[in-house]
């Protein structure tokens, strides 16, 4: 076999797979957000109808699609720089000379990244109970009052994000650590022999180092967090008051709940369009920003 | 002095929030029914008991969502190291036509939320008869870009002299990736395997969707399930988390060099 077929032999099995279970039901799904598929559609093809736009359009004039993107935003917006901030500043403890233990101490806050959703997910919802949990235990201590957090529609959407921001700060942390173990120490040096304290070096040395680091964790995380889904599905099922169904929750429920397919379809794509632009814009953002 | 004992001291109390919640789920798992339900709440079990796990695997039927999560998890990581190995090498190391536009064009779908191609992909399985089967369950994680491109990056570095030696004693691609290439790539494999591992063993939403059948739910669609049935019985929820997470955490722990690895070739020399 030669070399040029071979590459082609060897590349084929992952590409076929590729192609016929996500290219193609990616250009499907396009299609199908133009039609009408539903339950009896599922049953017998001939009920699919060709409807246009109307699922897009009925979905825009959806009350709960309006809810659904509010609260998604909500968990992207408050959510996205929390994360940020703890990864970041448990980057900066861990990278300090001054740390010990470091691989143990590297380690156990890395160990929620790796554990499944659901399964902490039930843990989060008992520490959060209103009446046994840990979370109005501790407030307790300060003479605060009990909150409702998952029963409280002010309250459930924070509570999903302190849970989130707990589950997957470590994996930024250690892309943050290894930005930061790439920032030469000569800058160090010559900012400490002009007098810079420690939080001017970080504002004037390690931030702007770290710039292109920021952006591509800012766009992962970003990316993750448009895509909530398991924790609202096992803490709160939506509730209350509907204050915790995101977008792809409403998918999920459209889809393959009322199966309504064709309307599914185009929540995944309206959801789409969002983060490519949120994503081009904060690249824009950025783009601007280097040059000036 | 000062600073020392403050940056040890905030790592220390970030260390406990990252995994007291885990550490609390172990001690809950081994409580008696009810026994959790106190306020203020307990952090250790009065006298230890295995009833829960014994309720689980008894009558919950644990095992078989466990064997299920295995079979699942274990199949997806064989069949995509393997495939993803081949194409990754390919992308790096053999040269074909339209190799670096394919290439390009699979960046370019990294883009795409998995979730859009849900609702066809469901509909083309059931075409195939795949809903409701451990094969419909396995399918989105049996090649994946993230990974062709990890294995890209690194067999990169693989010398070219080695391979054309190979080629010039007569071996064939075929061998040449086996003997050759292969045993070349081996942290990288470990890593891909890892990743493989885990991700399928902890997706959610693909296996709620596709496998309705109470017999071939996973741990995580089990558990979530069983926790909206059993919203009251805390310990023993708590020992169902135990069961999902446990075999996850325990590889990352043994293998932990080669996951940090990978996810650092994954996103910063991206």
């Amino acid at each position: 076999m030669k070399p040029s077929l071979a590459g082609w032999a060897f590349a084929a099995p992952a590409l076929t797979v590729i192609a016929l279970f996500f290219v193609l039901p990616v250009i499907a799904a396009l299609g199908l957000s133009v039609t009408d598929f539903d339950i009896y559609a599922l049953a017998d093809q001939r009920n699919l109808r060709f409807v246009g736009l109307d699922n897009y359009i009925k979905l825009l004039g959806n009350p709960l699609f309006w809810k659904a993107l509010g609260n998604t935003l909500y968990f992207v917006v408050a959510g996205v720089p929390l994360s940020i901030f703890v990864s970041l500043a448990a980057a900066l403890l861990l990278h300090s000379k001054l740390a010990r233990f470091k691989p143990v101490f590297r380690t156990a806050l890395f160990a929620p990244v790796v554990t499944t959703v659901v399964a902490v997910a039930v843990i989060w919802r008992y520490l959060f109970h209103t009446r046994y949990g840990a979370a109005n235990w501790g407030l307790s201590l300060v003479g605060i009052d009990p909150v409702d957090w998952f029963g409280d529609p002010r309250w459930a959407m924070p509570s999903i994000i302190l849970f989130a921001v707990w589950k997957n700060f470590g994996y930024n942390m250690i892309i943050f650590l290894a930005g930061l173990q790439a920032i030469p120490e000569d800058l160090y040096e010559a900012a400490r022999i002009d007098g810079a304290s420690w939080w001017r070096q970080l504002v004037h040395v390690t931030l702007p180092m770290l710039g292109p680091v920021l952006l591509l964790v800012g766009i992962l995380t970003m990316a993750g967090y448009f895509q909530l889904f398991a924790e609202p599905y096992v803490m709160t099922q939506g509730g209350p008051l509907q204050s915790t169904v995101s977008v792809l929750y409403l998918m999920y429920e459209e889809g393959f709940k009322w199966w309504n397919l064709g309307n599914a379809s185009a929540v995944a794509f309206l959801l789409f369009l969002l983060m490519t632009a949120t994503t081009s814009g904060l690249l824009w953002f950025a783009r601007r920003r280097g040059a000036e | 002095m000062l600073a020392a004992a403050t940056v040890n001291g905030l790592l220390f109390a970030l260390a406990v929030l990252a995994v007291a919640p885990l550490a609390w789920m172990l001690a809950v798992s081994f409580m008696q029914p009810g026994e959790a339900s106190h306020f203020p709440p307990p952090w250790w079990p009065s006298s230890p008991t295995l009833h829960n796990y014994r309720e689980l695997f008894l009558r919950a039927g644990m095992g078989r969502y466990l064997v299920n999560s295995a079979l699942i998890a274990t199949g997806v990581t064989l069949v995509s190291v393997l495939l993803n190995t081949l194409a990754g090498y390919a992308f790096a190391k053999l040269k074909f036509r339209g190799r670096e536009q394919t290439f390009r064009a699979l960046l370019g779908a990294l883009v795409i939320p998995g979730q859009v191609a849900m609702m066809p992909l469901f509909l083309l399985l059931k075409q195939m008869g795949l809903v409701n089967t451990y094969a419909g369950a396995m399918v989105p994680g049996l090649a994946g870009i993230f990974g062709i491109f990890l294995v890209r990056q690194y067999a990169r570095s693989l010398p070219d002299e080695l391979l054309e030696a190979a080629r010039i004693d007569g071996a064939g691609e075929l061998r040449i990736f086996f003997q050759v290439v292969l045993p070349a790539l081996r942290p990288i494999l470990v890593t891909l395997a890892i990743f493989a591992f885990l991700g399928a063993w902890n997706d959610f939403m693909w296996p709620l969707i596709v496998l309705g059948d109470q017999d071939l739910q996973t741990l995580p669609v089990a558990l979530a399930s069983l926790s909206r049935e059993h919203v009251q019985d805390n310990e023993l929820m708590m020992a169902g988390s135990v069961v999902t997470i446990l075999p996850v955490l325990l590889l990352f722990l043994v293998l932990q060099r080669y996951y940090m690895q990978g996810l650092l070739v994954g996103s910063v020399k991206g």
